[in-house]
């Protein structure tokens, strides 16, 4: 059995440095073509028809109208007459026209007639919602007796909306068929499972379904399924005999392609005189639409707090279903917990980065955490000008410092990855994965070049195709993981069967030999020695391959990171407007393949943070039941300037190294929202107790308005 | 459009950016929210950047277009496309194009922008990944704070 | 987009005989027209187009007056030194569009005259969006970017960046149209629909906006937004105003409003509260908090009174040169 391992730091050529990302060229000069970029001749443009109410029943639909238009080559009915309608949004019908323009006449000329029914979408009154669902009670320790104790307590409602993921390249595709035969262009997280899904909504065999995606544009944990526009699109395109481009438009994007759950609680946390959490009871509720939404971890991180006590009722509301938004559950988790911290904290006058370190011992990662306080508390010299709470209102402009801690897992996933070694000495990876804007592909490269000595431009990855080994959806942290490790074991057998087959040219034992450097030689003896190339020349005619699988044997990849966000606001106490100032970020990973990759990856998780923290939410109408700000307009993301200035520390070397890859996706978007709001909190001196901090919530606050209204 | 004359009949209600994307092919600029609001489908027209959707195609005949495809390769990139790999200023890479040509509109504009200057020029351009740290060391030029000079630019 | 054929005028004269045709709309710089046709809620026979008229662009700042073309975008007025001298409140007013696309294709008098945001009115509910009980959907709903001083039914707000500070110049618009031309202060362009199908300017059939001009050099002005994002965002607030007199003594003052009411909202009592007096702090926080007296917010949106507030007091000390 070989020794799958990373090399050790001194021995590394590629892990933990710095290359740019491969497709860098292709992307920043247009050239790159993602599935809504592909136009392939014959092409049809299809488009849907959606329930323009949040509740009700189809009564009749006439596609006769749209059908006689000239240039539309298949009306599609998706629900028809007598079909309950859940959500603004839903899909009623679709057409597939020669162009765009085409298709979108055709959908004004679908007559739909509904019977409306009444709709609910506004979770935050819990008391009003019709189809609340309580869960059980859970109860730990003591709570009724330790809250009696206690030495300080506090108690407060808190929450955040519903918002959404808001891919920039919608979900959809582009499906093709030859005979029997499937090909689509889907914009996925998931290359290596959406055949299966698409094969048995068509009854057609899986093999007959092809996935391409060679680029994609962002899916934050809402694209791992074909969802009923890929089948839809797949069906119109077999009916038409050409291939079918299907889109979502902006709007439908946003009301039904991808959503987070909202998060409510009344907190009640206590601590003794010693600072210590002594007692936590939540009762929580929240909405991911129909489905209504689980339970979050809460306390979150601090879960080995003795005596709790929980509740949670899911509430289900007329809209789309939530789906897996980056960290789910996590960054809800997190606000309602640390906002709950900060403020115990206050209550307590003590400085809040000395209150989590006084409760570390709760916590799954104690070490961890008080290392990365102190680095965070340093980056921002929270030392010298951490305050407590302000009460004075001297000037408009108020500073503050707030902090948040976060975990994740981030194990590598189930992969498989096929390394070929040519005889001229090029190298290959296959894989079915993806690489949905992480740098999955660049990161394979680096293992491979690692593995075999070599420089990135001698190593080729081929991904985003289902004909290559499967390999596990992109979500929870877990690609760069599997990716590493697959690819790893494989790189390993290849390179030691090449080594094999030189062995006896440079008179060694296969073990005795290293390949470094563009070289092959004998360890400690570099004299004796050929070049890769040729090396490779002699492996004979055929190339040599070896197939890697994750898991497997040894120590690759590991799993379990925290880290520690401060956040610095400027709030204008007149306005309600505030400015993330900075955002300093310390992280964990375990071992970092690619230095610039992972910081990027740090820096988005920052960036979305401020977005949910500030800007961005859901507004359902409770009126209509329709989305309001379906579109880029008043559903704000953060912009360039938006977000202050952004510092990451990536904690590495001795006591992270070894413990291997670990993903990195999920973890810096879970703090931002708790560390902004505490910062705010320090700034004006009451807590907003709503995400995102609009003017109109930091006002109501001032004014001592905080409750739901 | 990009140096060649391309002469095409199209409805008056096809957009310039339906119009390069479904008809001429040209992909580069990228439909996001269609109404004026994100930055993906910016092109230049007369030099001047404008969003693509909002423009009716027939609006722009007899006018200089160009995307982000004219303005570089991968082979032979712009020198704002190699400042968007070297700093890391894309991930999904989707808003990417519109960016490209926001920036050198920007900094043709003016080569040393300030705070309000890179405000006024990118602040109609919006990405969801997060990669605006890399797209103001673009903005600040080789040698600013948050570049990345030292990087290894592989491939 | 529904079809529609386009024409492209060479004169005003032509545009405004093309105009008359019942269905034909003015195609300007096209960034909020084309949404609005996308969004189906707005339907056009014909578009006449603008961009080929040379005598709709262009810019005169000298001797007093300037004189903008309605075809000038944004961006243009916004390079061009003279204007930006005679009135620099103007460019922090372009400044607020804070888009290079949108600045380089959007034109002063699309500025002007472009639709509100509603939300309601873009989902096709109507400028009014009443319910099909009579109410308002707007009270009802969700308001919180809506009009502070709604007007009958009307709660919308309008959104044009630079019509409180033209009406705080004074400034007056010049319209073509079939009876010729006619001369109007900046703010009877604008009108409070009273009923469902009505706009919310008061141009006729085959009249068209022609260019703004405004008398430069008496007042010292000033526009305050309190926009949340950096980057492109509606103001959630806005204010102008326009001081007359050697300060710190003040004749007269025109303190007028955006986004707080159906059209922009002249709050002639504060400025009648300065007028004849000497500027003081204390005077520009009476006069901020009287601009927002009357106000009647609904259920979303009564933080904006104090944006009003604080909007209008900032805009007088930034115009007094008071700013701290």
């Amino acid at each position: 059995m070989a020794d799958y391992s990373w090399p050790e730091a001194d021995r590394r050529g590629q892990i933990g440095r710095r290359p740019a990302r491969l497709d860098g060229p292709v992307k920043s000069t247009g050239f790159a073509r993602y599935p809504s970029d592909q136009n392939p001749p014959g092409l049809l443009a299809a488009k849907i028809l959606t329930c323009p109410h949040a509740h009700a029943r189809v009564v009749r639909i006439d596609t006769s109208a749209a059908e006689a238009i000239p240039g539309v080559r298949v009306v599609h009915v998706i629900q028809g007459e007598g079909s309950e309608i859940q959500w603004a949004g839903d899909e009623v019908a679709a057409v597939a026209a020669d162009t765009e323009d085409i298709a979108r006449d055709a959908l004004r000329a679908l007559q739909v007639e509904y019977e409306v029914l009444p709709h609910f979408v506004t979770e935050k009154h819990r008391d009003r919602a019709p189809a609340a669902q309580p869960g059980s009670e859970r109860t730990d320790g003591d709570p009724d007796a330790a809250f009696a104790s206690a030495h300080r307590t506090v108690e407060q409602t808190l929450g955040m909306p519903q918002m959404a993921h808001m891919c920039l390249e919608p979900h959809g595709q582009v499906a093709a068929w030859d005979g029997d035969e499937l090909e689509v262009h889907a914009s996925t997280q998931a290359v290596s499972t959406l055949a299966g899904q698409f094969a048995s909504e068509l009854g057609i065999p899986a093999t007959q379904v092809r996935i391409r995606t060679e680029y994609m544009g962002g899916g934050f944990g809402s694209k791992f399924s074909p969802d009923r526009w890929g089948i839809v699109g797949a069906e119109l395109a077999r009916e038409a005999g050409a291939p079918v481009k299907l889109f979502l438009d902006r709007d439908q994007e946003v009301s039904v392609a991808g959503s987070r759950p909202s998060a409510f609680a009344r907190v009640r946390v206590a601590a003794d005189e010693q600072g210590k959490l002594v007692a936590w009871d939540s009762d929580s509720w929240g909405s991911g639409g129909l489905p209504g939404a689980s339970q979050t971890p809460l306390p979150y991180v601090f879960s080995r707090l003795p005596n709790r006590r929980l509740r949670h009722t899911s509430v289900p509301t007329n809209l789309a279903g939530s789906r897996a938004w980056r960290a789910p559950n996590h960054p809800q988790a997190c606000f309602l917990t640390m906002a709950s911290l900060d403020d115990l904290a206050n209550e307590l006058d003590l400085d809040p980065i000395e209150f989590l370190d006084r409760n570390l011992e709760f916590t799954g990662r104690a070490d961890v955490y008080r290392e990365e306080l102190g680095i965070a508390a340093g980056m921002a010299e929270w030392k010298e000008r951490w305050q407590p709470r302000k009460r004075s209102r001297d000037s408009a402009l108020q500073r503050g410092l707030g902090v948040s801690i976060h975990t994740w897992g981030g194990r590598g996933h189930a992969s498989n990855c096929d390394v070929t070694v040519h005889p001229d000495g090029a190298v290959e990876a296959r894989l079915g994965s993806q690489d949905i804007g992480t740098g999955t592909r660049t990161i394979v490269a680096q293992v491979l070049a690692e593995t075999f000595g070599l420089e990135l431009p001698q190593v080729r990855v081929s991904l985003g195709d289902n004909r290559f080994p499967q390999s596990g959806p992109s979500g929870g942290s877990s690609t760069v993981g599997g990716v590493c490790a697959s690819t790893r074991r494989a790189a390993q057998d290849a390179l030691r069967e090449v080594l094999t087959r030189v062995a006896p040219r440079l008179e060694a034992d296969p073990e005795q030999l290293t390949a470094a450097g563009g070289r092959v030689f004998v360890e400690g003896e570099p004299s004796r020695s050929m070049s890769w190339t040729e090396a490779a020349s002699r492996i004979g005619g055929a190339p040599v391959s070896a197939q890697g699988r994750n898991p497997g044997p040894g120590r690759l990849i590991s799993s379990g990171v925290g880290g520690v966000q401060i956040a610095e606001v400027e709030v204008d106490m007149e306005t309600g407007v505030v400015q993330v100032k900075r955002m300093i970020a310390v992280q964990d990973c375990g071992l970092i393949v690619n230095r610039r990759l992972a910081e990027s990856q740090v820096y988005g998780g920052l960036i979305m943070g401020v977005g949910y923290a500030l800007f961005e939410e859901w507004i359902p109408d409770p009126v209509t039941g329709r989305l309001l700000n379906a579109d880029m307009e008043f559903y704000k993301l953060a912009g360039l300037l938006d977000v202050g200035s952004l510092e990451v520390h990536m904690m590495t070397g001795p006591g992270y190294d070894e413990r291997g890859v670990i993903g990195l996706g999920e973890p810096p978007v879970i703090s931002p929202g708790a560390a902004i709001s505490n910062a705010v909190a320090n700034a004006i001196g009451v807590r907003v107790p709503w995400l995102p901090l609009t003017p109109d919530r930091v006002l109501d606050a001032l004014a001592g308005r905080g409750g739901i209204a | 459009m990009n140096g060649a004359v391309r002469r095409l009949e199209v409805e008056p209600r096809v957009t310039l950016l339906d119009g390069l994307r479904d008809v001429l092919d040209t992909t580069g600029p990228k439909k996001v929210c269609d109404r004026g609001a994100c930055g993906a489908c910016t092109v230049l027209e007369d030099g001047q950047p404008i969003y693509a959707c909002s423009r009716l195609l027939i609006e722009s005949a007899g006018r200089s277009i160009t995307t982000v495809e004219g303005l570089g390769s991968p082979e032979a990139m712009h020198e704002v496309q190699r400042a968007f790999v070297e700093n890391d200023a894309q991930q999904c890479g989707y808003c990417t194009p519109g960016f490209v040509v926001a920036t050198a509109a920007l900094l043709a504009r003016n080569p040393a922008p300030g705070e309000e200057e890179i405000e006024a020029g990118l602040g109609g351009n919006f990405c969801r990944c997060g990669t605006y740290m890399g797209i103001r060391a673009v903005v600040a030029g080789p040698g600013q704070a948050g570049g990345d000079g030292g990087g290894n630019v592989g491939g | 987009m529904r079809p529609f054929s386009y024409a492209a005028p060479a004169t005003v004269e032509q545009a405004v005989s093309l105009l008359e045709v019942e269905g034909s709309e003015v195609l300007a710089g096209g960034t909020d027209l084309l949404s609005l046709l996308k969004d189906d809620v707005e339907q056009v026979e014909r578009l006449v187009a603008l961009r080929g008229i040379e005598d709709l662009s262009g810019i005169d700042a000298s001797g007093g007056r300037l004189r903008i073309g309605s075809m000038t975008t944004l961006q243009e007025l916004r390079d061009h030194a003279a204007a930006m001298a005679a009135v620099p409140a103007l460019g922090f007013a372009i400044d607020g569009v804070a888009s290079a696309q949108l600045r380089a294709m959007g034109t002063v008098g699309g500025d002007l005259l472009q639709r509100p945001r509603c939300w309601y009115y873009r989902r096709g509910f109507g400028l009014l969006a009443l319910g099909p009980d009579g109410r308002s959907m707007v009270e009802a709903g969700d308001n919180r970017y809506h009009a502070i001083f709604p007007e009958g039914d009307a709660r919308f707000v309008s959104p044009s960046s630079l019509a409180p500070l033209l009406v705080a110049l004074g400034a007056e618009a010049t319209v073509h149209g079939p009876d010729g031309e006619r001369r109007v202060p900046v703010e009877a362009l604008y009108r409070t629909p009273r009923a469902e199908g009505e706009r919310e300017n008061t141009l006729g059939p085959g009249e068209l906006l022609v260019e703004v001009t405004a008398s430069v050099g008496a007042a010292r002005s000033a526009v305050y937004e309190i926009r949340q994002r950096r980057s492109l965002d509606w103001p959630l607030m806005a204010a102008a105003v326009s001081l007359y007199g050697e300060l710190p003594l003040v004749d007269r003052a025109r303190i007028v409003l955006g986004h707080a009411a159906p059209t922009p909202w002249l709050a002639a009592a504060a400025g009648d509260l300065l007028a004849g007096r000497e500027l003081t702090p204390e005077q520009i926080v009476e006069a901020a908090e009287a601009a927002v007296e009357g106000a009647r917010p609904m259920s979303g949106n009564r933080y904006k009174m104090q944006l009003a507030a604080v909007a209008v007091r900032r805009a007088l000390l930034r115009a007094a040169g008071m700013e701290a």
